[in-house]
């Protein structure tokens, strides 16, 4: 693609240099000369924004592990140092803590450009897998990260997660043990997730120059999605693509500012200034802001799919939709590589990024939140008002003949002229029975829009009654109702469909647009204008 | 049919907006402390009066590990002091906080008021002759008092949940300053045992009892009102600069980089036009 090289070292010195390590000449095969698409829009300046935030977290991420402790007792407190006493050390946290997130916010949007671009076919697979493979490495690294303050969520999202491994057959409780190092999560677990957190990052930059390599030997792709046939669809990389990824960058680099300047903890959770506590979980346990569609995932399952039960679909759910990514160039059928010249792909590509950020949106939402019901929560109590209270105990001869005994004690009750009975099993075989005879019976009903107000009203129609009643029967009825947790499947189907159902189906049978024969043609041509 | 897709997620979207009950606590007071604005400072005075709510009435159950007495003097400080240059008469006077124009910053080393607050302070020490436990006066170097010698004598005195630190606390909850500010003027009055009610807690009920009482706290300045909301008010400011004490720094600094990268990004704006001209893409 690159071609031959057109590098002319002009000095003595770089002539020397290019003879026996041509770096120089690497280089300007690789940033100067190297032809790219002169239709690239802005969505192709991503890349350049990824290795700004790559080098950035490992500057800031080397100067706070001078200061950082990783220890369970020490840890929180080595944070608060740093941003109290270090000079300029608040700063530094701040780059680190929203660098992260806008790390995810770039390589999400570059993920989506690939994937509406076709940047993922032929020629381009191993570049599209290579970019998963940092995507994953990636969340691991951020979550690792997360982990190091430790905070209550640090704690508590490392305990669920490495759980989460534990819900697999046969290894999941080794590997769970052995990447917590114990039975919990502790002194080994921050040990070690601070050594991998330090590792990661200097992987991630290994397989970024491998995605850059195979990015250089089959070119950029582009918004139309043909490949490169002349020196008329190409510009040099620099000075185009190179200032033109300067001023996309900077624009990146002052709402990265505004967030570490005026919002620094907008993107995090409050309960992470709390120091990790093991006896005492938060009331909602969520991660970061980028892993929330997968968190959703995880959680969609509220049932057992066969011999899965519902934690290990959550989980094997979760690792697929990462993994399906990995296939995709596979799965999608068109020969066509831009969906700007596939009308229906690109409908059903505008629903997927809805339904991802609604799988975001559910995964920050407590599961059980009810999006919709048929009724209220209803309950009918039953009392009897200003009855004779009688008690006698139960004893019955073996634990297997409590249930006889206790029945035969309640028809007894019953036949001596009783309201209402309740049994209070004590023992193996012991218990009393209370019976009220006489007095008025009463019937109220309550309702309530969740099951805890509904137990709420319950609680206030009992004090209400006071001790006019010795004891109420209850009967609750729950509606018909549509939980975040049912959302959350709907949109786990349809991300899967996308995948699996969609572009290998639609690929086949849509009739794409009329594909322009070259990149210059549209810009140079028929006077269209810029796209 | 891809539109009645896209029109029912749409309607789904909207409803769940709708959907929504808040169940747990009440939101808090809406009050606008001059430091919530994007470019807005501490009310320093009110950070000092806040320090004395702390030290006379918090402090006695709750810590505040994270900071020590020098953090009060240092740069950003409630009681930071500088050397201002009177206009009148010529002389270099102390100024506590940072003044308008122009003045020398003393170091925390020689900042006789927060020299005076540590060594007001009892700390409990061991004894560097004797090795025994011993008491001594505050240094500007001590970390706060804590209340009580460990985590577990806390829990101990307080029905078995320590009090909570105080050093990140308005970080630490959501509503941040408005939280601990409402919090400490919504007691209701109901009490139900040793739990007290107040409608800005999660849950309702609390074990802490209502610590603020109208003239408890006598303030030097007699134009400050001695109320449960002025005292309120003061200690949320106080424990807003504690835990964020270099807002104001990164306020300032925040305005000349977004400058700078304004500037940059107008510049490469126009050589990007000027590289991309004649060239058509």
């Amino acid at each position: 693609m690159s071609g031959p090289s057109t590098y002319e070292p002009q000095s003595g010195i770089t002539r020397w240099l290019d003879r026996r390590l041509p770096i120089i000449r690497l280089a300007h095969d690789s940033f100067v000369a190297y032809p790219t698409p002169r239709n690239l829009n802005y969505w192709w300046t991503f890349g350049a924004m990824l290795s700004l935030c790559l080098i950035v977290q490992i500057v800031t991420g080397i100067v706070l592990a001078m200061h950082y402790v990783p220890h369970i007792n020490m840890a929180f407190a080595s944070v608060q140092r740093l941003e109290r006493d270090v000079p300029f050390g608040w700063l530094i946290q701040n780059i680190h803590a929203v660098g992260a997130s806008m790390f995810f916010l770039a390589v999400y949007i570059h993920m989506f450009r690939g994937l509406y671009y076709g940047s993922y076919k032929a020629p381009r697979e191993l570049l599209w897998i290579l970019g998963c493979v940092i995507y994953l490495l990636m969340v691991a690294t951020g979550f690792l990260g997360y982990t190091l303050p430790w905070g209550q969520m640090s704690f508590w999202g490392a305990t669920v997660i490495t759980n989460l491994l534990g819900a697999l057959p046969l290894v999941g409780e080794s590997i769970k043990n052995w990447l917590s190092g114990g039975f919990s999560i502790d002194q080994p677990t921050i040990n070690r997730f601070f050594s991998l957190h330090y590792l990661l990052p200097f992987v991630i930059a290994g397989v970024v120059a491998l995605h850059v390599w195979a990015l250089h030997e089959t070119g950029q792709n582009n918004p139309v999605g043909v490949e490169v046939k002349s020196k008329a669809d190409t510009v040099p990389f620099t000075p185009h693509a190179t200032i033109k990824d300067l001023f996309a960058t900077t624009l990146f680099v002052i709402l990265f500012a505004v967030f570490v300047f005026y919002m620094p903890d907008a993107l995090g959770h409050a309960d992470n200034f709390i120091p990790a506590d093991p006896l005492k979980t938060p009331p909602e346990i969520v991660p970061e802001w980028y892993l929330l569609p997968f968190y959703a995932i995880l959680r969609a399952f509220d049932f057992n799919i066969g011999p899965i039960d519902s934690k290990l679909a959550g989980v094997l759910a979760m690792f697929a939709s990462i993994g399906v990514l990995f296939i995709l160039p596979w799965l999608d059928t068109s020969r066509v590589r831009s969906m700007r010249y596939r009308p229906i792909a690109r409908q059903f590509f505008v629903i997927f990024a809805v339904v991802c950020f609604v799988l975001g949106w559910c995964g920050g939402q407590n599961p059980g939140n009810i999006l919709f019901k048929v009724a209220p929560f209803e309950a009918t109590l039953n009392w009897i008002d200003g009855g004779q209270v009688t008690e006698r105990s139960i004893q019955a001869s073996s634990a297997g003949q409590w249930q006889e005994a206790a029945d035969a004690a309640r028809e007894e009750a019953r036949a001596q002229g009783a309201a209402m009975t309740a049994v209070i099993r004590t023992g193996a075989t012991t218990g009393t029975i209370r019976a009220v005879t006489g007095g008025s019976a009463q019937t109220r009903s309550v309702h309530g829009d969740t099951a805890d107000l509904l137990e709420e009203h319950i609680t206030e129609v009992k004090e209400e009654v006071g001790q006019a009643a010795p004891f109420f029967s209850i009967e609750r009825s729950s509606p018909a109702r549509f939980t975040v947790t049912n959302l959350s499947l709907l949109l786990t189907i349809y991300y899967f469909a996308f995948f699996l159902l969609i572009l290998p189906i639609l690929g086949l049978r849509e009739r794409p647009e009329r594909v322009p024969d070259t990149i210059a043609k549209p810009v140079t041509g028929e006077a269209q204008g810029a796209s | 049919m891809l539109r009645a897709i896209t029109a029912a997620a749409a309607l789904v979207v909207a409803g769940i907006g709708v959907a929504w009950a808040a169940a747990e606590a009440e939101h808090p007071e809406e009050y606008q402390f001059s430091f919530l604005s994007p470019t807005g400072s501490y009310d320093m005075a009110a950070v000092q009066r806040g320090f004395q709510v702390y030290q006379q009435v918090c402090s006695n159950c709750h810590s505040m590990d994270h900071l020590a007495y020098r953090h009060l003097g240092e740069r950003g400080g409630p009681f930071a002091l500088y050397m201002v240059r009177d206009h009148e008469t010529g002389q270099m006077g102390p100024h506590v906080g940072r003044p308008e124009h122009g003045g020398t910053f003393v170091e925390v080393t020689d900042n006789p008021y927060v020299r005076a607050i540590a060594a007001g302070v009892t700390i409990s020490d061991i004894d560097p002759n004797s090795g025994q436990p011993t008491d001594r006066p505050g240094r500007i170097s001590d970390h706060f008092r804590r209340p009580f010698p460990n985590q577990i004598a806390a829990a101990a005195s307080n029905g078995g949940a320590p009090p909570p630190d105080l050093s990140v606390i308005t970080s630490a909850r959501h509503g941040g300053a408005r939280y601990v500010r409402s919090l400490l003027m919504g007691y209701d009055g109901e009490v139900n045992g040793t739990l007290h009610h107040n409608p800005y807690f999660p849950g309702g009920w609390l074990a802490m009892a209502p610590p603020l009482a109208e003239g408890a706290i006598a303030y030097s300045d007699p134009e400050t009102p001695q109320t449960v909301e002025q005292y309120a008010t003061d200690v949320a400011t106080f424990l807003q600069w504690a835990a964020d004490p270099h807002m104001e720094e990164r306020k300032r600094l925040g305005i000349v980089v977004l400058a700078f990268l304004t500037a940059l990004a107008g510049l490469l704006f126009l050589a990007y036009k000027q590289v991309w001209r004649g060239e058509a893409h």
